[in-house]
Order: structure tokens, then C-alpha cells, then sequence
């Protein structure tokens, strides 16, 4: 195996496109490493990512922001705005982990690990985020949605990278909520996640909303009839439930010892029901 | 395969060392660097007996490769006393019997001594979510958790 730490994109997407064998971008190097250790996979080379700089911002773009690829769930809860302006893409990194984990795990390594358990990825989806990829034939930008193909693959091409997660200019009145269900309070991993985006108009009334679910099928699940439910409501007991209606028909999950088809569908509902009345309450600025 | 040449800095002092490009930073603590203080427990990220700080920031060095710590600063809990003056913290858990067979000793002093410096007044619930990725299958936790609440007061007080 050879290791590399390139200063720019261009010498990073040349190395792993030049690679004849196995190559892999390194990030946190949380699910890499435990890959490597298992013999999962053995890389013949392994590119740090985190000695470029512009891999390692956060910054304004467009009106919305840039994530870099590099920068961890730690360093985006530390960021004060970009928690204020998506606090449901920041609780997101925030659970996955441990603090230690949290330290280096990143919003790119999450989505292109492609586990269908992932946490960040239905916050992003819920938010619109579009993730922009580097590779020999240059640049595109493509829904997070797009990233993850199947469990542990993801869509990226040989020599493609992750170069930063793009979340979009926040219309007024909009916020975002990301939940899970995990059997402790710390420490595992999610049987059911949800996403939740919403944007109200002045009355109260839900004008756009995005719903995205996290380990209920092999990738996550944008729950289109489950925005449609809630726009034009104003979240009453009735938009609710067909909400949760909407999200229980989109699950198509696994039984195992966290929890059995049954219950991660009738979660999928509730964590629903739960998120988008947190990202109201948020949108509102009531909390 | 061939070696890679490092040079960073452990507690303060610069080290070099070579490594192989599969070797994680724990491997080359304990087996290049000697400094078996840091433990390993799982190798996977989930205990934290390996935990240690990479320029300031808390990470498990189980899932860090060597060849990262090139121009980084090191934090080990061989760091953390001051000669033969204890750590706060480490007289706490003495105090308190905080540790039984001390395994994962090391990782939770250094993983409490970042959550204090970066908040010298957490609550309770604030110190069981830090260290939630510190395992212990001695104390039961209760002593540990007593033991850092009880040195943050002494620090915020002067105490110490
Ligand atoms: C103890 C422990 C607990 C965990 N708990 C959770 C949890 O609660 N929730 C959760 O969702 N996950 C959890 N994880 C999994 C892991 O931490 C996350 O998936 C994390 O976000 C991965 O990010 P990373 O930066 O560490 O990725 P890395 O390990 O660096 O990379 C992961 C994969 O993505 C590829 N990759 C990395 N960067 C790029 C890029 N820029 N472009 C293209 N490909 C790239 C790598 O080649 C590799 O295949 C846990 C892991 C551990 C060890
Ligand atoms: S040895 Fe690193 S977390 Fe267990
Ligand atoms: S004292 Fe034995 S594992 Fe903690």
C-alpha cells in the first residue's frame, strides 16, 4: 500500500485516477480504517484528503454554504452559523460517534461509505444538498441522493472525489430537523433516521417541505408523499398522520436485533411526525 | 513497500519516526515511540482506550494512520502529569477509585482532560455524553463520572 497527502484537488484526483489498483480517498478515516483493520478491503492506495486546504472550509456560497469534504462533524458544530442556519444537518453529524469519532468523521466519508444506517445523509437530503464532485473529467454537482447506489456503494467514478457538500440559499422561514431511533442514548447504530425540511409562509402554512429516511431500505428514501402530505397544512393532526402514512408505506427495511420490520416501519412514522414539528417550531423561530 | 518518515511532535517533544503505510498512529505510539501508556482495547474506534489528542482536537489513534501525524502535535496521556505531580484529574481518580484493572484509564483521563478544557463546567449529563465513547467493564462508570465532575469544581475554584 502507498500513502499520499497532496496539497491540491488536482494532485489528489491525479493520484487516484493514476492508480492501476485499489485507490481510496481518506477522510476521517473512521469507516476506512475499520475497513482496512477488517480486511474488507486493502487498498493499494490511500489519499489523505485533509492537507488541502480548501478540502478543510466552511464558507459561504451562493447565498447557502460549502462544506469541504475534509472538515469534521466536530468543526461544523463548532461553526455557530452554519449550526443557526441548518441545525438539522449539525445534530446529524453530531450523533454519529463518539466525540472521538465526531472529531474526524465527515459529512463526505458518511455519504460515500454508503451504509444504509448513515446518519448525516437524510439530514442532507432533507436539506436539498447537492455534493460536488472532482474528477479527470473535472467537476459536477449532483444530489447527495445520487452518492449512495446500494450498501457500501456509492456512484463515484475511478479517479472521482468528494470535493465539498453544497447546502442551498434558506428561503425565510425554513428550518430543518434530523431524528433517530438507536435501542441506548449514545453509541450505536440508527434503526430508523429522519430528515426533515420544511419552509412556512407568514400564515403558518407549509410551502416546501423535503422528508428523507435513513436505514429502512438499502439507501435512503426521499419520502416524496410525505412533503406532499404537509404542504398547504398547517401541520394539523390530520396532515400528521398522513405524514406518517406516507413515510410507513416508503419503508422497506431489514429485520435485525435492533429492530424487526414492523417496528422500524411504525418508527419511520413517528420519528416523522416528531422531526417536522421540530423544524417548524425551528422555522418559526420559536425554539 | 517502503517506509515513510515522519517527524511530528509527542507532548511537546519532536519525534521522527518510520512507518509502514498501513500502520495506524496506535501501532507506531506503542511499538515504534515505546510509549505503551495508550492502550489499545477493540482497534476499531468503539472503546476509547486509545484515545489521544491530534493537534488539540480528541481522536481515537486506532483510526488515525501514522503517516498523518506528519507536522502534528501529539497529546498522550504520558503528557498529562507534570514530572511526578499529578494531573488534577489522575489524583481524582485515585481518590475516587475511578479505575479497577486501569485499562481504560488512559483514554478516559485524556478524554476528560479535553472535555475541561474546553468546558470547565459541564454538567453531568454533558460529561456522560463526552466520554460515552469510553468504555469501562470495571467501575460501573458512576466513580469516574464523580471523579470529573469533582476536579472541574476544585479547578474552576483554584483548588488545584
Ligand atoms: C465507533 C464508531 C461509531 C460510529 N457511529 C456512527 C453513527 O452513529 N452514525 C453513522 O452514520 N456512522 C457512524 N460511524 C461510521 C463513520 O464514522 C461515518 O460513516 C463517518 O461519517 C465516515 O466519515 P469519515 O470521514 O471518517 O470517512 P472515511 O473513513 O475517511 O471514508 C469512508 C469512505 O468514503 C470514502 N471517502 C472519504 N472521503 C471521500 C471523498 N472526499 N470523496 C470520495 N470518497 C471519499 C473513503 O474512501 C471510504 O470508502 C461510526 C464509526 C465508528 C468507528
Ligand atoms: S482501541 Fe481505539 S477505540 Fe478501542
Ligand atoms: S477499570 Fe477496567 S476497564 Fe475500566
Amino acid at each position: 500500500m502507498r500513502f499520499e497527502a497532496p496539497e491540491t484537488v488536482e494532485a489528489a484526483v491525479a493520484l487516484l485516477a493514476g492508480e492501476a489498483g485499489t485507490a481510496f480517498p481518506l477522510s476521517g478515516g473512521t469507516d476506512l480504517l475499520v475497513q482496512m483493520r477488517s480486511g474488507r478491503i486493502a487498498p493499494d492506495l490511500v489519499v489523505d484528503t485533509k492537507r488541502i486546504p480548501a478540502l478543510r472550509e466552511i464558507a459561504r456560497e451562493a447565498g447557502g454554504w460549502r462544506i469541504g469534504a475534509a472538515v469534521s462533524g466536530a468543526e461544523i458544530n463548532e461553526h455557530a452559523e452554519l449550526v443557526a442556519a441548518w441545525p438539522g444537518i449539525a445534530e446529524a453529524a453530531n450523533l454519529v460517534g463518539s466525540t472521538q469519532v465526531a472529531g474526524r468523521a465527515t459529512l463526505a466519508g458518511n455519504l460515500c461509505t454508503s451504509s444504509p444506517a448513515a446518519d448525516t445523509v437524510p439530514a442532507m437530503v432533507a436539506a436539498g444538498a447537492l455534493a460536488r464532485i472532482v474528477g479527470p473529467a473535472g467537476k459536477r454537482e449532483i444530489p447527495v441522493e445520487d452518492v449512495p447506489v446500494g450498501v457500501q456503494k456509492n456512484s463515484l467514478a475511478k479517479g472521482e472525489m468528494v470535493e465539498c457538500i453544497l447546502l442551498p440559499a434558506k428561503p425565510d422561514r425554513s428550518s430543518d430537523c434530523y431524528l433517530r431511533f438507536i435501542p441506548r442514548t449514545e453509541m450505536d447504530i440508527a434503526v430508523v433516521g429522519c430528515g426533515v425540511s420544511v419552509t412556512l409562509d407568514e400564515g403558518g402554512t407549509v410551502t416546501a417541505a423535503k422528508v428523507a429516511l435513513g436505514a429502512v431500505a438499502p439507501t435512503v428514501v426521499v419520502v416524496e408523499d410525505g412533503a406532499q402530505a404537509i404542504i398547504g397544512t398547517k401541520l394539523d393532526d390530520a396532515a400528521l398522520d398522513a405524514l406518517a402514512k406516507a413515510c410507513e408505506a416508503a419503508c422497506n427495511p431489514i429485520d435485525d436485533k435492533r429492530g424487526t420490520v414492523e417496528f422500524r416501519t411504525e418508527v419511520a412514522g413517528t420519528l416523522a411526525r416528531r422531526a417536522v414539528k421540530i423544524a417548524a417550531d425551528r422555522a418559526r423561530g420559536v425554539v | 513497500m517502503s517506509s515513510i518518515h515522519v517527524t511530528s511532535a509527542v507532548n511537546g517533544d519532536p519525534v521522527e519516526f518510520l512507518c509502514e503505510p498501513e500502520e495506524t498512529l496506535l501501532d507506531v505510539l506503542r511499538d515504534r515511540l515505546g510509549m505503551t501508556g495508550t492502550k489499545e482495547g477493540c482497534g476499531t474506534g468503539d472503546c476509547g482506550a486509545c484515545s489521544i489528542t491530534l493537534d488539540g482536537r480528541l481522536v481515537c489513534a486506532c483510526l488515525v494512520m501514522g503517516a498523518e501525524a506528519e507536522g502534528r502535535q501529539i497529546g498522550t496521556i504520558e503528557g498529562m502529569a507534570d514530572g511526578e505531580t499529578l494531573h488534577p484529574l489522575q489524583k481524582k481518580f485515585l481518590e475516587h477509585a475511578a479505575l479497577q484493572c486501569g485499562i481504560c484509564t488512559p483514554g478516559f483521563l485524556v478524554a476528560a482532560k479535553s472535555l475541561l478544557e474546553k468546558n470547565p463546567d459541564p454538567t453531568e449529563e454533558e460529561v456522560r455524553y463526552w466520554l460515552a465513547g469510553n468504555l469501562c467493564r470495571c467501575t460501573g462508570y458512576d466513580k469516574i463520572i464523580r471523579a470529573v465532575m469533582d476536579t472541574a469544581e476544585d479547578m474552576r475554584k483554584g483548588n488545584v
